[in-house]
């Protein structure tokens, strides 16, 4: 019971701060490219578009940072088995995630905040570029301690049979942290990008500032179109690192029972999950699984019954088969929303290289709805990775059943359940409704401030602003 | 110098660095609404720690996330140990977190003065929770043999935890008021020295009583001279910040007796890190919680290349913002100011 709590709220709390994480990760890069524009072109636009962004950034920042600070309590409070067993090496990441990124990402968010006016120009762009480093560097952080609990690597087992770290440099070189990595960079740019273009889809429509959000428009096609079919071979090379590192993970996300070789794959399927091993598969394409997990036309992917048997002999009597239904949806949600993302991406492309794209109705209405998308993707993601690595917590060393905090009761962990879902819920309503507001709010003023209108050079001591 | 005693001694610098940063703008976030009594007054008491509070709050981070990678069964004991207290901290960062990035995002006056609120209860219960969290560590809490705690929530209100707390609260209350007097003018700044004359006495009154219970909990009568730095410091502070003058050196005393009260609980802690109540025996220790000597060598090169770094752009970013904060000149020159809160006068542009 406390163990299922425990991991339902690690799983609430996760899967919302991550709802927030790609937003500031990705507006956080393109913001730095707009102020990058302005500083070169000088166009008061690119001024204005900045700041206009940089407010729909600082509005998730907010909500983004505060729920990290759950997720780096919540391992030393409900599962303080699984840190006192690992800290030796998934401490350190985490550890040198806040110092190398946290204190880069919020001083520099402090001083670009307050610096508007304040900093000489050049330092100013240079601070927007730290924050945004600063968010890339720390998922490198933890996606290098996550990858550790897919695949571990760069330890050896002490006399307790504890893992102890003795080679940093492969959990930085872990095949499932490059490609994982990767992975999340790109997530967020594709979710910062499909952001910008809803926000400025919705301006076009309405007619408003039309030559302003047309640049942001552009800007965020001329990012979304790359990396959205990079990442779709991204996504699936990872499939192919996942089936050699965790089988069982890949192997439900086709419902795959038995072991083929070729093997199809089922683009939908009536039934399902751990108790119906013979879902009706419908339009099974023949290879395409092969081709998908193992990069060659007759490929074998082992299923798992063969895994569960294999796994029973290496660790034991026990279930170690992730539950089906999540992996087999979570896998598709994703992939098929990624396809349509760049089908949409694509359409914009064409409509840019006419010059139609303003005019253009229906892509622009689709485009403002399509921002709900990278939301589904990066939550389906998350569950494949993470439900697939069940019932481990890190991969082969210890059960997710083992590692929760023993002096912790069910009492505690409701209490504490019901305090985030609560305020999570409080915090989501206030901050789309920010969103919303800050979005459909038109662009801010169009002279920079008196103060600054004399020259580049700031005051000697400059009065800071009152931005809060 | 074994490397589990470097890390214990670096925990306890970022412990220190935490309380002298964040402590103040946790008294800033109290006493916002005592030295503003207008919309504007409260809002420059606020966007005096503006720039700051988010990077100060980092030292809290990578306090718990280096305790976590150099003393993984300090960090799995104490967190949850603290369950219920610690749950109280995390609303209380997130309430008062988010409320300095929303308060001045609209002009409803509902809307601000509840995340007003937010950021007053958030920036009480802060230091409040973490003084009783760690005063238990040295007062010893019920642990058994496999490290692991065998009390409830009420075993964590011990009164020496409760005063510790206090005294947090008390200091940075007092390191508020000196901080505000230092970065604000006019009204504010009066209030703030008026309101440091109470908070001064308290804060000495607190941080004795303090230092007389931790040697009362010892074995030694005679006070240690972190001990005795923290009381002449906050004697210092109190005398200081009810003048006219001295802002900076009522703020360097009352940082200094923030951070020798703190760091004297670390002195008195070594070599434990964690004691049990139940049997000496089962107090966690430096040496019996500690990574492996790979991990913290590893740890010890990245936190010197870091640290470092960290400290100079934090000390460019108080360098760049270390203007006194003041309300910007009135959008109608001549309009009557009104009498006492409420928005009648509009709020200053909000920047970005």
């Amino acid at each position: 019971m406390t163990n299922d709590l425990a991991r339902w709220q690690f799983a609430t709390t996760s899967i919302y701060h991550f709802l927030f994480v790609p937003v500031t990760i990705g507006l956080a890069f393109l913001v730095a490219i707009l102020q990058t524009a302005w500083h070169r072109n000088g166009k008061p636009e690119y001024r204005r578009l900045t700041r206009f962004f940089g407010t729909l950034l600082l509005i998730n920042v907010a909500v983004g940072v505060v729920t990290g600070l759950v997720q780096e309590f919540e391992f030393g409070m409900n599962w303080s088995t699984y840190s006192r067993f690992v800290g030796d090496v998934f401490g350190g990441p985490l550890a040198m995630e806040g110092l190398a990124a946290f204190f880069l990402e919020s001083t520099f968010l402090g001083l670009w905040l307050f610096g508007w006016d304040r900093l000489p120009k050049r330092v100013h762009l240079a601070c927007i570029w730290m924050v945004a480093a600063g968010t890339m560097l720390s998922a490198a952080f933890i996606m290098a301690a996550n990858s550790w609990m897919q695949h571990p690597v760069g330890y050896a087992l002490n006399s307790h049979g504890q893992p102890v770290l003795n080679n940093i440099g492969a959990l930085f070189t872990n095949p499932t942290f490059l490609w994982g990595y990767v992975h999340v960079i790109l997530a967020a740019l594709v979710t910062g990008s499909l952001v910008m273009l809803a926000v400025s889809a919705w301006h076009l429509r309405a007619g408003r500032e039309v030559d302003a959000f047309r640049r942001t428009t552009s800007l965020a096609l001329v990012v979304l179109i790359p990396t959205i079919v990079i990442q779709l071979f991204v996504g699936s090379e990872l499939g192919v690192i996942e089936t050699k590192y965790q089988p069982a993970k890949i192997a439900a996300a086709e419902a795959q029972w038995n072991t083929c070789k070729p093997c199809s794959f089922s683009l939908f399927q009536v039934g399902g999950g751990n108790n119906d091993k013979t879902p009706t598969q419908i339009l099974a394409v023949p290879h395409l699984l092969s081709l998908l997990a193992t990069l060659s036309w007759n490929g074998q992917v082992v299923g798992l019954n063969e895994l569960q048997a294999q796994y029973q002999k290496q660790y034991g009597p026990g279930n170690y088969i992730p539950d089906v239904f999540i992996q087999y949806w979570s896998m598709r949600v994703m992939a098929y929303l990624g396809a349509l993302v760049m089908l949409l991406a694509l359409w914009g492309a064409w409509l840019l290289h006419r010059g139609t794209l303003p005019r253009s109705k229906w892509f622009l209405r689709l485009s403002i709805w399509a921002v709900v998308t990278p939301f589904l993707m990066n939550t389906a993601g998350w569950l494949l990775t993470e439900s697939g690595r069940q019932p481990w917590i890190v991969q082969g060393l210890m059960k997710t059943i083992d590692a929760n905090s023993p002096s912790v009761t069910s009492a505690e962990i409701w209490i504490s359940l019901i305090v985030f879902v609560l305020i999570y819920v409080a915090l989501g309503a206030a901050d789309v409704s920010l969103m919303l507001r800050y979005s459909r709010k038109g662009l801010g003023d169009e002279e920079p401030p008196a103060d600054r209108a004399a020259g580049d050079r700031p005051e000697s001591t400059p009065v800071p602003a009152l931005t809060y | 110098m074994h490397l589990h005693t470097l890390w214990f001694i670096i925990l306890a610098v970022l412990w220190v660095g935490f309380f002298v940063l964040e402590g103040f703008d946790f008294g800033v976030g109290v006493l916002h609404r005592i030295v503003g009594r207008t919309e504007t007054e409260r809002r420059v008491a606020i966007n005096s720690i503006g720039p700051f509070w988010d990077g100060n709050e980092v030292w809290l981070i990578v306090a718990g996330a280096g305790t976590f990678a150099a003393f993984p069964n300090w960090y799995a004991t104490m967190f949850s140990a603290l369950y219920l207290a610690l749950l109280l901290v995390l609303v209380a960062l997130m309430i008062r977190g988010v409320a300095f990035e929303w308060r001045g995002k609209s002009d409803d006056p509902r809307w601000r003065a509840g995340w007003g609120w937010c950021t007053t209860i958030g920036s009480l219960l802060i230091p409040l929770l973490l003084g009783v969290g760690l005063g238990d560590l040295l007062n010893g809490l019920p642990i058994n043999q496999s490290h692991e705690y065998t009390g409830n929530f009420f075993n964590l209100l011990t009164p020496y935890g409760l005063w510790t707390g206090l005294t947090l609260l008390g200091l940075s209350l007092l390191h508020g008021a000196t901080f505000l007097k230092l970065k604000t003018t006019d009204e504010v700044r009066a209030r703030a020295q008026a309101a440091a004359r109470p908070l001064g006495w308290a804060a000495v009154a607190l941080v004795v009583g303090f230092v007389i219970w931790t040697l009362a909990l010892g074995t030694t009568v005679v006070p240690g001279p972190v001990q005795v730095l923290a009381i002449i410091a906050v004697i210092f502070a109190a005398i200081l910040a009810r003048g006219e003058a001295h802002d900076g050196s009522a703020f360097a005393a009352s940082a200094i007796a923030i951070a020798a009260t703190v760091g004297s609980m670390f002195i008195d802690l070594y070599p434990n890190v964690m004691i049990s109540s139940t049997s000496a025996a089962y107090s966690l220790t430096v040496n019996n919680s500690a990574s492996g000597s790979y991990a913290l060598k590893v740890m010890t090169i990245v936190t010197a290349i870091f640290l470092p770094l960290v400290l100079g752009y934090q000390g460019w970013s108080f360098y760049v913002f270390r203007a006194r904060v003041k309300a910007p000149p009135s959008p109608s020159p001549g309009a009557p100011k009104p009498p006492g809160g409420g928005l009648a006068q509009p709020p200053p542009a909000v920047d970005a």
